[in-house]
């Protein structure tokens, strides 16, 4: 059975807690902020690992995260972007209080079932919800870094699509990067919805990811696009069953779902 | 949809977790449910977790395959769940 499964080297080291220190930081959107890291032990992680971030009060009490990888696998340094949620006992401190040169406790990188590699060839299908997008970023980064001197035949072994929906044009992560990357691929396609203010006279989809925008955005299942969903837990939900209702392979529809908490264990 | 559903993450949120109780990647490795015969990546199970531990079922019959209960000085895997697990390919 073909289920999509990259290969690679099996891990034969444990993963453990390392220190890594914050290097920069930047402003996503009014709720999101990338937070760079420098991690001393690092091994080098796939696009679409996570890392596992976990913070200790002066009493002791812990708490821990899991937050995507949003930097490439070329790139020596780690990014994470967060979105800060109200409710949050980790995120308003990472998104809020963190500062260059502090600290931070992770381990990682976790996960080697939502990844892709930029060496498998087909059409490669992005859906993401709000900040669902980190993950499928490194995917694009990736892909990016991977064709930067592919001509024009090379790029076309690789087409990408990103369908992202966000409330409105100010939540939209990474919007300035993923216009000139697509400026500067013709293999690469970035739709865009907005759930709740689209932008003035935006002439785009404007309404919540649903079937029939799936099918207008997705390459037909007979071309067998790897496609990785990821966001809210309901979103991840309702766009994997209409790409399975539409005709794809189950197998081929990776999901990662960020729960109530962004996907703590 | 129910506050379970809405909880509900991937096989992959719980690669953390088992980071800590096998070395390679149990993610990727293949797992048979006991309940429907069922055999798929562990990273496409469903997770319910909590503080107190991580249950992983069945996205086809629900049916539990791992549950790792985590205590202040150890953890606790239970596996009665999943018939085999094959790592590799």
């Amino acid at each position: 059975m073909n289920d999509g499964s990259v290969s690679a080297a099996p891990r034969t080291a444990a993963i453990v807690w390392q220190l890594a220190t914050v290097v920069d930081v930047i402003m996503e959107t009014p709720t999101a902020r990338t937070i760079i890291l420098d991690v001393p032990h690092w091994p080098g992680h796939r696009a679409g690992q996570h890392v596992d971030v976990r913070l200790t009060a002066e009493d002791g009490y812990q708490a821990q995260r899991s937050y995507s990888i949003a930097s490439a696998p070329q790139d020596p340094r780690i990014a994470l972007t967060i979105e800060r949620l109200d409710a949050g006992e980790v995120s308003p401190y990472l998104t809020e209080v963190l500062a260059i040169g502090d600290r931070l406790e992770l381990r990682g990188p976790i996960g080697g079932y939502f990844v892709w590699d930029a060496a498998r060839e087909g059409p490669l299908l992005l859906v993401a919800g709000g900040s669902g997008i980190v993950p499928l970023m490194a995917m694009l980064r990736h892909r990016a870094a991977a064709l930067e001197h592919a001509d024009m035949p090379a790029r076309h072994k690789v087409p990408a699509r990103l369908l992202y929906s966000s409330r409105a044009w100010d939540d939209t992560i990474y919007r300035d990067e993923l216009a000139r990357l697509m400026a500067g691929d013709d293999a690469l396609d970035v739709m865009l919805t907005f759930t709740r203010e689209p932008p003035l006279r935006w002439t785009g989809f404007r309404r919540r990811i649903d079937r029939m925008m799936l099918a207008e955005v997705a390459w037909p299942p007979a071309e067998r696009p790897h496609v990785f969903v990821c966001g809210p837990t309901p979103f991840v939900e309702v766009a994997a069953s209409a790409l399975v209702e539409l005709g794809h392979d189950p197998a081929l529809v990776k999901t990662e779902r960020f729960g109530p908490t962004g996907g703590s264990v | 949809m129910d506050v379970t559903s809405e909880t509900r993450l991937d096989g992959n949120a719980a690669a953390g977790i088992l980071s800590e109780l096998f070395v390679p990647d149990l993610t990727t490795a293949r797992a048979t449910c006991i309940g429907c015969g069922a055999n798929r990546p562990l990273g496409a199970l469903m997770v319910y977790a909590s503080g107190m531990g991580t249950v992983m079922r069945c996205p086809t019959c629900d049916a539990v395959l791992l549950r790792i209960a985590r205590m202040p000085t150890r953890l606790c895997l239970d596996l009665t769940g999943a018939k085999l697990i094959v790592v590799g390919t």
